[in-house]
């Protein structure tokens, strides 16, 4: 039985305290009238902003060689207010939520991991299946918070999603179009579906698994494995609408065919990242004796190899666009390399070439402290991924990690932490009488 | 190399491991073992050396990828810097997407041929090369281990039929 180092428990709730501060002065701080949203940035970017200015005046200008009327120009002086403010307004929200669904992919991730690894029978991985069913015991708190900031945006407490906006829907025929997926009601429900499968499969096969343990028989195991099989075909159709819903829809009148699938290799990759550091931190403590390095060695080629998938999803996806040049289509990356060239272009370093030149040689591999190194640079990569996902389309060109993002960082991250070990105490690291475990605990590569 | 060898034929790989263990456990040189499939752990056993083509593979990758980036610098950029359809070719880095497939696919290619040939060279295998087998059996179903000798032959013969051997041959090795 594990039990939870009281550093690390302590630890957990102050990075929960510091980050609830964070986040609570990063909404108090955020402006509530026009007037203090232009103050903010006037303030904020004296020098900087100069040029963004220029370019405003440019385009007035302009719109009065159209039509020569000072009242035109005033209105889309108003509208470009409105606009800052709703923008400065996002931020706070958008922080908690790139957060909140930061740390919820993960434990998502690491449970598609485990239901393949049941439906595929693998024999070196029973070993590590407390570990992942400790991770994804973070699937009901983070799905709940999740659903939670998505109520709060039906609601209209926030401008993330504008299309739930019916202001803007009504003058926008695009939207109006879409509103037959893209409406609050039906919204809610789907995510209502897809949270209640994931965390009903989750809460299964957790039940399952420690069944078999106690059990004579291998039903447990068997039903397990039939259950994981139907999760995977779930999972497929619900992690890409999800994406859909959740991400895509941050930026209505964008879409990509293969966005799902990058959504997926994002949150697998980190939800493996997650699984290999916390087998490297339980090790280390001496609560798993039997996991070899072997078993680290196999955790840190899955790392190597969705890592690359991932940026092959995600050169695909901008190549096409790129090349083709569509307009409705490259407004999406136009605006990202315009606005977020450092993170935008720094998350393929972070996420590509780092891991692909550091975890190539078969010997490091093995190397614990490795692991854990790339581990904590392909999860701030990935971190920096939903950042380029969100803050776009939400906050724009007042984006920075700050007050709120860190805050959000350190308050799911500490719940993460917390949820994770907590899970992790309830049950034996090893399964006991899982058809595998013989296997797993003579692994060797 | 001794010109005088002695030949152990086992038919069964568990027992070719142990009396593998068992000869370099007594310090006699092992010359070459000759299996008809790859025994796992084999070549730990015997104490041979990691192999260090996966490194001469990576090199060769690199040089692929730069073989890639010079060809479609100077073809597409440098020599001839046509607008075609209104890609940008001002400089490498502006039209890069475009050339990735080709970088992809050269690295890969280097590195897989290159290194296939490295394989070839260092095993020294080639059409019409005569065939270097002591004993037909061994691509079927024999395993043969292949010890040099040094005035010690009775010795080693009787560490081998100790070991499992199914036969023991002293021959002429001409080479």
């Amino acid at each position: 039985m594990y039990t939870f180092s009281n550093k690390l428990r302590i630890g957990s709730f102050i990075a929960m305290a510091l980050g609830l501060i964070f986040l609570v002065i990063g909404f108090v701080s955020a402006p509530s009238t026009v007037e203090e949203a232009k103050a903010m940035v006037a303030v904020h970017g004296e020098s900087h902003d100069g040029g963004h200015a220029e370019e405003a005046t440019a385009e007035h200008g302009e719109e009065q060689g159209h039509g020569a009327e000072a009242a035109h120009g005033e209105e889309h002086d108003a509208s470009h207010d409105t606009h800052l403010l709703h923008q400065l307004q996002n931020r706070p929200w958008s922080a908690l939520y790139v957060a909140a669904f930061f740390f919820f992919m993960i434990a998502l991730g690491v449970l598609a991991f485990y239901a393949i690894q049941r439906a595929a029978q693998a024999g070196w991985s029973p070993l590590l299946f407390r570990v992942m069913e400790g991770i994804t015991g973070y699937l009901v708190p983070g799905g709940i918070i999740v659903f939670v900031i998505l109520v709060l945006s039906v609601m209209h407490m926030n401008h993330m999603f504008v299309w739930m906006d019916p202001e803007v829907v009504a003058h926008d025929e695009l939207l109006q179009g879409k509103a037959g997926y893209l409406n609050p009601v039906f919204f809610l429900v789907r995510a209502a579906i897809f949270l209640g499968g994931w965390i009903f499969y989750r809460q299964l096969s957790r039940k399952l698994s420690l069944a078999q343990d106690e059990s004579n028989d291998n039903s447990n195991f068997v039903k397990n494995f039939r259950w994981s099989a139907g999760f995977l075909v779930f999972y497929l159709v619900t992690e890409s609408m999800m994406s859909w819903d959740w991400i895509m829809s941050v930026d209505p009148h964008w879409f990509s065919t293969l966005f799902g699938w990058y959504v997926f290799a994002s949150m697998f990759v980190s939800g493996i990242t997650v699984i290999a550091m916390v087998t490297v931190y339980l090790k280390s403590k001496g609560y798993l004796e039997d996991v070899n390095d072997s078993h680290i060695h196999d955790l840190a080629k899955f790392m190597f190899g969705i890592s690359i998938f991932w940026t092959y999803l995600w050169f695909a996806q901008f190549m096409l666009i790129w090349y083709a040049d569509i307009p409705e289509e490259v407004t999406y990356y136009v605006t990202r390399i315009a606005d977020y060239k450092l993170p935008f272009f720094g998350m393929l370093a972070l996420n590509f070439i780092f891991p692909l030149l550091v975890l190539m040689n078969s010997d490091y591999k093995r190397v614990n402290w490795f692991v854990i190194m790339t581990g904590v640079v392909i999860l701030f990569g990935h971190y920096l991924d939903i950042f380029n996902m969100i803050m776009p389309s939400t906050v724009g060109d007042q984006w920075f990690i700050g007050v709120p993002e860190i805050g959000g960082i350190l308050f799911f991250g500490g719940l993460f932490v917390f949820t994770v070990f907590t899970t992790l105490t309830k049950a034996p690291l090893r399964p006991k009488r899982n058809p595998f475990i013989g296997e797993s605990k003579h692994f060797h590569y | 190399m001794a010109s005088k060898v002695i030949q152990a034929l086992y038919d069964d790989d568990d027992v070719l491991m142990h009396a593998v263990k068992k000869v370099r456990a007594e310090h006699h040189h092992i010359e070459e073992v000759y299996t008809p499939f790859p025994v796992h752990g084999l070549d730990k056993a015997m104490g041979l050396a990691d192999t260090r083509i996966a490194i001469t593979s990576f090199l060769y990758g690199c040089l692929g990828l730069t073989v890639a980036v010079v060809m479609m610098n100077f073809i597409m950029i440098e020599d001839w810097p046509q607008d075609i359809g209104g890609k940008p070719s001002f400089s490498y880095l502006e039209n890069m997407p475009a050339f990735v497939p080709i970088m992809f696919e050269l690295t890969v290619f280097f590195a897989a041929h290159l290194m296939v040939i490295t394989f070839y060279l260092r095993s020294r295998m080639w059409p019409f090369k005569k065939a270097e087998n002591p004993d037909v059996r061994t691509t079927d179903d024999h395993f043969l281990m292949e010890i040099g000798v040094h005035d010690n032959e009775k010795e080693l013969a009787a560490l081998l039929m100790e070991t499992g051997a199914i036969e023991v041959i002293v021959t002429e090795k001409e080479s």
